[in-house]
């Protein structure tokens, strides 16, 4: 069988799997719905989490931008794991006390105040958004490009899929479909990582394998060799970052706060029956995510390095057919800057912005005409770093059925993150906005059919925004992180290690961080990207980093107002005494 | 048997309730804050901070402060997270506020 039936195939299999459970799994109350009626295994949750928290983004992208960034893709590896030690020993097991069902429902009780609860409710939904539409458009673009589908008809089924476990299931059904979906792409992931580690070095561990020498005779070892080669082409080495330290030290941290901050990772850990299993579950989690975090630096390292060999100084005719095959998608371009006929790979820009082709004109040597302006330099090739992870299975040379397993993959760490969002995007509106806020007589009946709808409308606005992307979608990535930094995680921190914080403190913190990182990432991204550089950020810090100083304002705003603030109720007292023990923990539903 | 003790002990019993939560709070936040000082060092400090002169340390074919960076730091977070949810429910324990079932009933 060919590579496209393959991966119809794998695809179709799979995706029945997602609706089987999905269909076993279903939720029969609002407690099933939010939070899988707090039944669910420490390690079965643990794969879940891990499958909700790696996207479309850590699967396809990561390993490319690490292969591009050397060592400064450092920030994604620790930013993105490392907020999970600080959920896992500030946060999550005394939320999973709290025993409600979402975020903003702890802020506001915490709080006791419904501008609290819905300054929360804004902060999720901005967060949520703003994620599930790079999912969904992450579904469209896999299915474009292994199955010959549309890009809309690819969001439009990955919808479909969605809308059938999230509504139908809600949170007990995504959970099932989750575990699944995080055995299919961790596989995914490690087949063709472990082959070219294999091919590059014979060490068949890909985390040994960035070590070991490479099997070239050449006696270097993979990081000397991909360093020398860098050097030579005019590149920084890969072992050393171009980023300034203190951008480094913001963004890691923006992204750790972040990570901590992000409710739809949070309310996983709702969903096991103690305390002690959700402080278990996050290793669980963590394991199971830093499976593929300590493979992807060995993938980037490895793309990098059989990139630069099978396409440097190639004439264009002989070089490999997956180079002319991702040049017809229009991923790869090249522009023949000297006329030798010949690919030169070096620093730079080979051209401005990304590549506009003149139709199906073609150059002499048969490649694709470009008419995009050239730039100085002598580098002829762009190239886009979602191949590294898409392409590395063509670029190895490995068979069809693991370019179909690394389709699957894909589409399994799309669409496990999507549903998640959405349940917590549909929890917060029906749960928090309506049963806590407007509508306060909603009966358990009335608020599940609410879920629903809220899940549905909120399928049919992310693939809305899948299929007409917002040109700033790839601009506003730093905003999730931002903001869940600067927003929730002070909050919830401070609502369970400070018996003081009150109403007053949180409120004007939370909107303090929110403002100050909304408008700096505002101002460099939108309203003056020319002055987006260096020279103009503050203390050096880039948008993508400002979420910590975001934090550290919210910190301080909240605990200067709260002084001068009256104490919270003695009840609220009472409430965080209490969720600080983890004896006498109750069901969620039993609320 | 009733003695004067008991009553005590009756009168004394919220008090006592909350000074034990009190301790198992300090002994909580004496683990989480010596962790998080280990979670800094390995990220922040070997992986950021101390990266140059780590990197002229080569083990296993990498540069130090780069292994720290892009795989280290990642794998001592697993190990501390494990640690942690170990180290807690000894204490939970030592203080008798595990959440065990017959403790929840």
């Amino acid at each position: 069988m060919d590579a496209q039936t393959l991966t119809y195939l794998f695809v179709a299999v799979s995706f029945a799997l997602y609706i089987g459970i999905a269909v076993w799994s279903r939720a029969g109350s609002t407690g099933d719905f939010y939070v899988a009626g707090g039944g669910v295994h420490p390690v079965a949750n643990g794969m879940a989490t891990a499958a909700d928290w790696m996207s479309a983004a850590s699967f396809i992208s990561m390993a490319g931008i690490i292969a591009f960034l050397g060592y400064d893709g450092a920030v994604y590896l620790m930013g993105w794991t490392g907020g999970y030690v600080l959920l896992a020993m500030l946060l999550a097991p005394y939320l999973r006390k709290f025993g409600e069902f979402t975020v903003p429902d702890f802020i506001g009780t915490r709080y006791y105040s419904n501008t609290a609860r819905v300054v929360a409710v804004v902060s999720l939904i901005v967060i949520s958004f703003t994620y599930v539409a790079g999912q969904m458009r992450g579904v469209g673009i896999v299915f474009s490009h292994f199955l010959g589908v549309p890009i809309d008809w690819g969001v439009a089924i990955g919808m479909l899929v969605v809308f059938f476990y999230a509504v139908l299931g809600g949170m007990k059904g995504i959970t099932y479909t989750q575990v699944a979906q995080y055995c299919v792409l961790i596989f995914a992931y490690l087949v063709p990582a472990i082959f070219i580690s294999l091919l590059i070095t014979g060490v068949p561990v890909p985390q040994l394998g960035l070590g070991a020498t490479v099997a070239d005779g050449s006696g270097l070892a993979v990081l000397e060799k991909l360093d020398r080669t860098l050097v030579d082409l005019g590149f920084a080495p890969y072992t050393q970052g171009g980023k300034s330290t203190i951008d480094v030290f913001a963004i890691t941290m923006a992204l750790m706060l972040g990570t901590a901050g992000l409710p739809h990772v949070i309310v996983r850990f709702f969903t096991v029956p103690k305390v002690s299993d959700a402080r278990r579950s996050a290793g669980w989690a963590l394991l199971f995510i830093a499976l593929l975090y300590t493979t992807a630096p060995a993938v980037g390292a490895f793309a990098r390095l059989n990139f630069i060999d099978t396409v440097h100084d190639r004439a264009y005719g002989e070089v490999a057919d997956w180079f002319h095959n991702w040049e017809d998608v229009g991923l790869i371009g090249w522009r023949d800057k000297n006329g030798d006929g010949r690919i030169q790979y070096g620093p730079g820009m080979p051209f401005e912005g990304k590549p506009e082709f003149a139709g199906e004109a073609r150059g002499v040597d048969g490649q694709r005409m470009l008419l995009n302006a050239a730039r100085e330099g002598t580098n002829e090739v762009y190239v886009d770093r979602d191949i590294m992870v898409l392409a590395n299975p063509e670029i190895a040379m490995l068979p069809p059925w693991v370019i179909a397993l690394v389709a699957a993959g894909s589409l399994a760490a799309a669409l496990s993150t999507a549903a998640g969002l959405l349940l917590v995007i549909s929890a917060s509106v029906s749960h928090d906005l309506l049963k806590k806020t407007f509508a306060r007589g909603l009966s358990d009946r009335q608020e599940l059919l609410a879920a629903r709808i809220a899940a549905a409308s909120a399928i049919a606005i992310a693939g809305y925004l899948g299929v007409n992307p917002p040109g700033f979608v790839a601009q506003v990535v730093a905003f999730a992180f931002g903001l869940a930094a600067a927003s929730l995680f002070p909050a919830i921190l401070l609502g369970i290690f400070s018996l003081r914080m009150n109403r007053e403190g949180a409120v004007a913190g939370m909107i303090a961080g929110l403002g100050f990182t909304f408008g700096y990432i505002a101002w460099f991204k939108f309203y003056a990207p020319h002055m987006n550089g260096p020279d103009a950020w503050w203390f050096g810090i880039s948008p993508e980093g400002i979420g910590a100083l975001g934090a550290a304002l919210n910190f301080a705003v909240a605990l200067t107002v709260s002084h001068f603030t009256a104490a919270p109720p003695a009840s609220v007292v009472a409430l965080v005494e209490d969720i600080r023990v983890p004896a006498g923990v109750s069901t969620p539903h039993m609320h | 048997m009733t003695t004067r003790d008991d009553h005590a002990d009756a009168a004394d019993g919220p008090r006592r309730e909350l000074t034990r939560a009190h301790a198992y709070w300090r002994a909580n936040l004496r683990l989480v804050a010596s962790l998080l000082a280990v979670w800094f060092a390995v990220s922040f400090g070997c992986g950021i901070l101390f990266v140059e002169p780590l990197n002229r340390i080569e083990m296993f074919g990498f540069p130090l402060g780069f292994w720290f960076a892009q795989q280290g730091a990642i794998f001592v977070f697993v190990l501390l997270v494990f640690f942690y949810a170990a180290a807690m429910r000894r204490i939970d324990r030592r203080y008798g506020l595990d959440d065990d079932e017959r403790e929840t009933g």
